[in-house]
């Protein structure tokens, strides 16, 4: 009402103001309308993912015209913030979900997906998944999710900030308190996963401890690696969690040398990044063929120069240089699916209590 | 007792109660959905968790704060309005404060985060004299301000009045008596302001122990959370419907038990008795009382008045035509606009039902107890928290459906009961005084249900149930709790996609949908207003 009588007294043209927004509420419904789909005769492809990957410089926008291409269908990708939130959707949504697809998972969740009873076998035999044991650094037996791409986690920092940045894990988390970074939460994000298991993977029972002293660095925790990237790039911290890989884009991109990763002794945490369909899908014959596809040309050489990350087919030629000059991580570090659903939940609980003192 | 032709109880009773079986169906079902997901829950062992613990301390902890800072800073503004009755931009002030209590959290936050973010004004400003203020916004900081800008301006209007209501004659006797600025104070006003302070701080607690929106944004991740955002947090992020479930119960608990307090304590608005009178105060004149006062009010200016001014500043820049050619953001608007309006007439719709029953039952049956119960059973909102009902109703449904594609539903359900006490306060008492007036005429002439309505009522309470419908559309419309749950990326409303902009850190794009919802919000509740109220009159309220 106070509203009211501040407009009231004010305006004298509150007849026009009234007319105005009644011509914009009307439009507004009219608007509103359920978006009706484009074309009705062609099927139409729904795929969960995360926000990076179909950001329009991601590698979404090449691999839907890709298919399209070849399916007469729709692709149609949900942008999910991240990769654990995909997990958490389709649960929440339960049988009665709209994804054919989810894209975007990682091995440590795999476990705890496949439990979950909505997704069905992806249904490749041996041969066809033979260019991907030749280019995957792990052998690849899982039955219901097929990698569609690998890296390594890693603390990606600005060497013009940061002269001497830590070469080990232990020297970050011990390094002085102003020492910023910015990473990201566990619960949403597949890069948070990965660093809490990194950091367990390093100190095991002590990580509690390590978590304490790592909170104290971070300016934020983000939901996604979109957000602590996007923060690291306008100088909000030095350092950020990201991967190796990271740097490449940098190179060719903007063919700035500037961002590098730092290797850290212990190693570093791998990735693999995943994807399945559903059990329920409303168009599993699409569902299947995107898979087959996935692991094609068309598909695998959008993922080094849009997602940014290692793919699982060797791409000969069409691989940058700039991957060539990237640290390479001696150890690569990895928690078994069935370790990490196991554990995920009172990890988690540890790692929120540790944070949050 | 004689019974006038056309007195039916059953046809006065059944509105109020055919809403009160709503309501109460409604909190019914999402209990119980709450309750079949935690068959056994252990209490003991809830409150052993560390984390839970945690988040229960903190939620008290900001509320408590937050209370504490927005009073404390009120009296010194409240007293320097009261004895400052001439100062330019007096009015201004005052009417930005209004302004303040109807803003979107979401845009209010956006202002905050303006001046106050790593490239905020302040940090600009420090920066030009070579100090660094930092990053102090996410975490508890920047839900104290957040808290402070909304009720800062509502502590200091209440308790304003309440130093207005001082009689003249106090105020003659204290120069006569030559009291000093300080016994002024302590004999004068405080007595005056401690009367309306239960009350108040109750009410803020209240506010900032369910806080949702500014904990979201400005939170800054688990060490500052409360539980209405680690409801959240535990059915979107982790998918743990027993954390989700026993985290709501706890909320609910809490609530209820806080509510009950304030409501002991008495209401907002009995907490100004007596006539408003307005004289000059002799302590207005000394140095150290105008020193305090303009500390008092600049201070003032830059908690509330400059996130407002940010929002209307930050939103011209060059990202505007390029956010305002999305069509994301048009799509938004549409949502919301459907969702504010259906929200808002459902809202008028229940109240105006509470309220005809429970006027038959207080001026033709002079049950009096069960009038006002009804009314209080509208408020349902203010003990169950909008977010435990989602949830509720949340973990209910997705047995049957895909919650998501209900989500447009249950948001503009949710928003309307969100809005209802509004709406019962606003046009009960305009119903109240009108049945007082025309009661008697009613009953003696026999008029009843539609010709009632459109004769009698109507022309009385279109005013009243046009502010209501535009105060409940403008809240809905500003709303970001429950859509969080369900939003996706197709249904998206205003103030979700502001969160998400901010939430990515694209703040220019951030300050261009913030602008734009503040002038929706605007435009919505002037049209609603012109639409419905009267057309005629000078209808100051």
């Amino acid at each position: 009402m106070t509203l009211y009588s501040i407009l009231y007294k004010r305006t004298g043209v509150k007849c026009i103001l009234s007319g105005l927004s009644a011509l914009s509420v009307a439009t507004l419904l009219s608007l509103s309308g359920p978006v009706l789909a484009s074309e009705a005769d062609k099927k139409e492809l729904t795929i969960y993912t995360y926000d990076s990957f179909v950001a329009d410089w991601g590698p979404g926008p090449a691999i839907k015209e890709n298919f399209e291409a070849q399916c007469d269908c729709t692709v149609n990708f949900v942008a999910i913030d991240d990769g654990v939130g995909i997990l958490s959707r389709i649960q929440l949504e339960g049988e009665n979900g709209q994804a054919d697809l989810i894209l975007g998972l990682d091995t440590n969740l795999t476990q705890e997906a496949k439990e979950t009873g909505l997704l069905a076998p992806h249904g490749l035999t041996v041969e066809q998944l033979a260019p991907v044991a030749a280019a995957l650094p792990v052998a690849w037996e899982d039955e219901v999710f097929l990698p569609f791409d690998y890296g390594f986690f890693a603390f990606v920092y600005d060497k013009d900030s940061l002269t001497e940045p830590p070469t080990s894990l232990k020297e970050l988390v011990d390094g002085p308190a102003d020492q910023k970074i910015l990473i990201q939460d566990p619960r949403t994000s597949t890069p948070g996963l990965g660093l809490m298991l990194w950091v367990k993977a390093v100190y095991g029972d002590e990580a509690p401890a390590a978590w304490e002293k790592l909170a104290e660095k971070a300016v934020t925790i983000t939901k996604g690696w979109s957000e602590a990237y996007g923060l690291f790039l306008e100088g909000e911290a030095p350092m950020v969690l990201s991967y190796t890989t990271s740097p490449a884009y940098h190179m060719v991109v903007d063919n700035d040398e500037r961002y590098k990763a730092a290797a850290f002794s212990e190693g570093h945490y791998m990735q693999v990044e995943v994807a399945a369909r559903l059990k329920n899908a409303s168009e599993p014959e699409l569902a299947q063929e995107f898979l087959t596809f996935m692991l094609s040309p068309g598909f695998q050489e959008a993922i080094p120069t849009g997602n940014w990350m290692y793919p699982v087919i060797d791409l000969k030629d069409s691989l940058p240089a700039a991957f060539e000059t990237l640290v390479d991580p001696a150890v690569p570090l990895q928690f078994s699916p069935e370790e990490v659903k196991e554990s995920r939940k009172d990890w988690v609980a540890e790692w929120l209590q540790a944070v949050a003192k | 007792m004689s019974r006038p032709a056309g007195w039916r109880p059953i046809a006065w009773l059944l509105p109020g109660c055919g809403t009160l079986a709503f309501l109460l169906a409604l909190t019914g079902l999402s209990m119980g959905g709450l309750l079949r997901q935690a068959p056994e829950i252990n209490f003991s062992e809830v409150l052993a968790d560390p984390y839970i613990r945690q988040v229960t301390l903190f939620t008290f902890w900001q509320a408590v704060l937050s209370t504490l800072l927005s009073v404390g800073l009120a009296i010194p503004v409240a007293r320097a309005l009261a004895r400052r009755r001439r100062f330019l931009g007096r009015s201004l002030l005052l009417r930005l404060f209004s302004l303040a209590l109807v803003t979107p959290a979401i845009v209010a936050i956006f202002g905050i985060v303006a001046i106050h973010g790593r490239q905020g004004w302040l940090n600009q400003v420090l920066g030009a004299i070579g100090l660094d203020g930092g990053n102090y916004l996410y975490g508890l900081t920047g839900i104290l301000i957040a808290h402070v800008f909304f009720n800062l301006p509502l502590a200091s209007r209440v308790l304003l009045q309440s130093l207005e209501t001082i009689p003249p004659e106090t105020w003659r006797l204290a120069a006569q008596l030559g009291m000093r600025p300080r016994d002024v104070f302590r004999f004068i006003d405080w007595p005056v302001i401690r009367q309306a302070l239960p009350g108040l701080a109750g009410l803020i607690f209240m506010l900032c122990f369910t806080s949702f929106a500014v904990v979201l944004t400005l939170g800054g991740g688990p060490r500052s959370t409360t539980l209405e955002v680690a409801v959240y947090q535990a059915l979107k992020f982790e998918f743990d419907l027993g954390k989700a479930v026993l985290l709501a119960l706890l909320q609910l608990g809490l609530c209820s038990v806080i509510a009950l307090g304030v409501l002991r304590f008495g209401r907002v608005e009995n907490m100004i008795s007596g006539e408003r009178r307005f004289f000059e105060r002799p302590d207005r004149r000394t140095w150290g009382g105008q020193l305090v006062d303009g500390g008092a009010l600049i201070g003032a200016v830059g908690l509330v008045v400059l996130p407002l001014s940010a929002v209307a500043a930050a939103g011209f820049n060059d990202k505007l035509w390029r956010v305002l050619a999305d069509p994301g953001l048009w799509r938004a608007a549409g949502q919301s606009g459907a969702i504010a309006l259906t929200s808002a007439a459902l809202s008028l719709v229940l109240g105006w039902g509470i309220l005809t029953s429970s006027r038959a039952l207080r001026h033709r049956l002079f049950h009096l107890r069960s009038a006002s119960l009804l009314e209080v059973s509208g408020s349902i909102t203010l003990i169950v928290p909008p977010f435990v009902l989602a949830a509720g109703l949340f973990v209910l449904l997705r047995q049957w459906s895909d919650v998501f594609s209900l989500g447009f539903y249950l948001v503009i359900l949710i928003n309307a009961l969100m809005a209802l006490p509004f709406v019962l306060r606003i046009l009960g008492s305009a119903m109240h005084q009108a049945a007082e007036e025309d009661e008697r005429l009613c009953q003696s002439l026999g008029i009843a249900g539609r010709r009632r309505l459109t004769i009698i009522d109507w022309p009385k309470l279109r005013r009243p149930a046009a502010l209501a419908l535009a105060i409940a559309a403008t809240l809905s419309l500003g709303d970001l709790s429950v859509i969080a749950l369900f939003g996706t990326q197709d249904f998206q409303t205003l103030p979700l996609l502001l969160y998400q902009r901010m939430g990515s850190y694209r703040l220019d794009e951030a300050a261009v949908v913030a602008a734009f919802l503040a002038v929706f919000c605007l435009l919505l509740f002037v049209g609603l207003e012109r639409l419905f109220g009267a057309p005629t009159k000078d209808q100051q309220l």
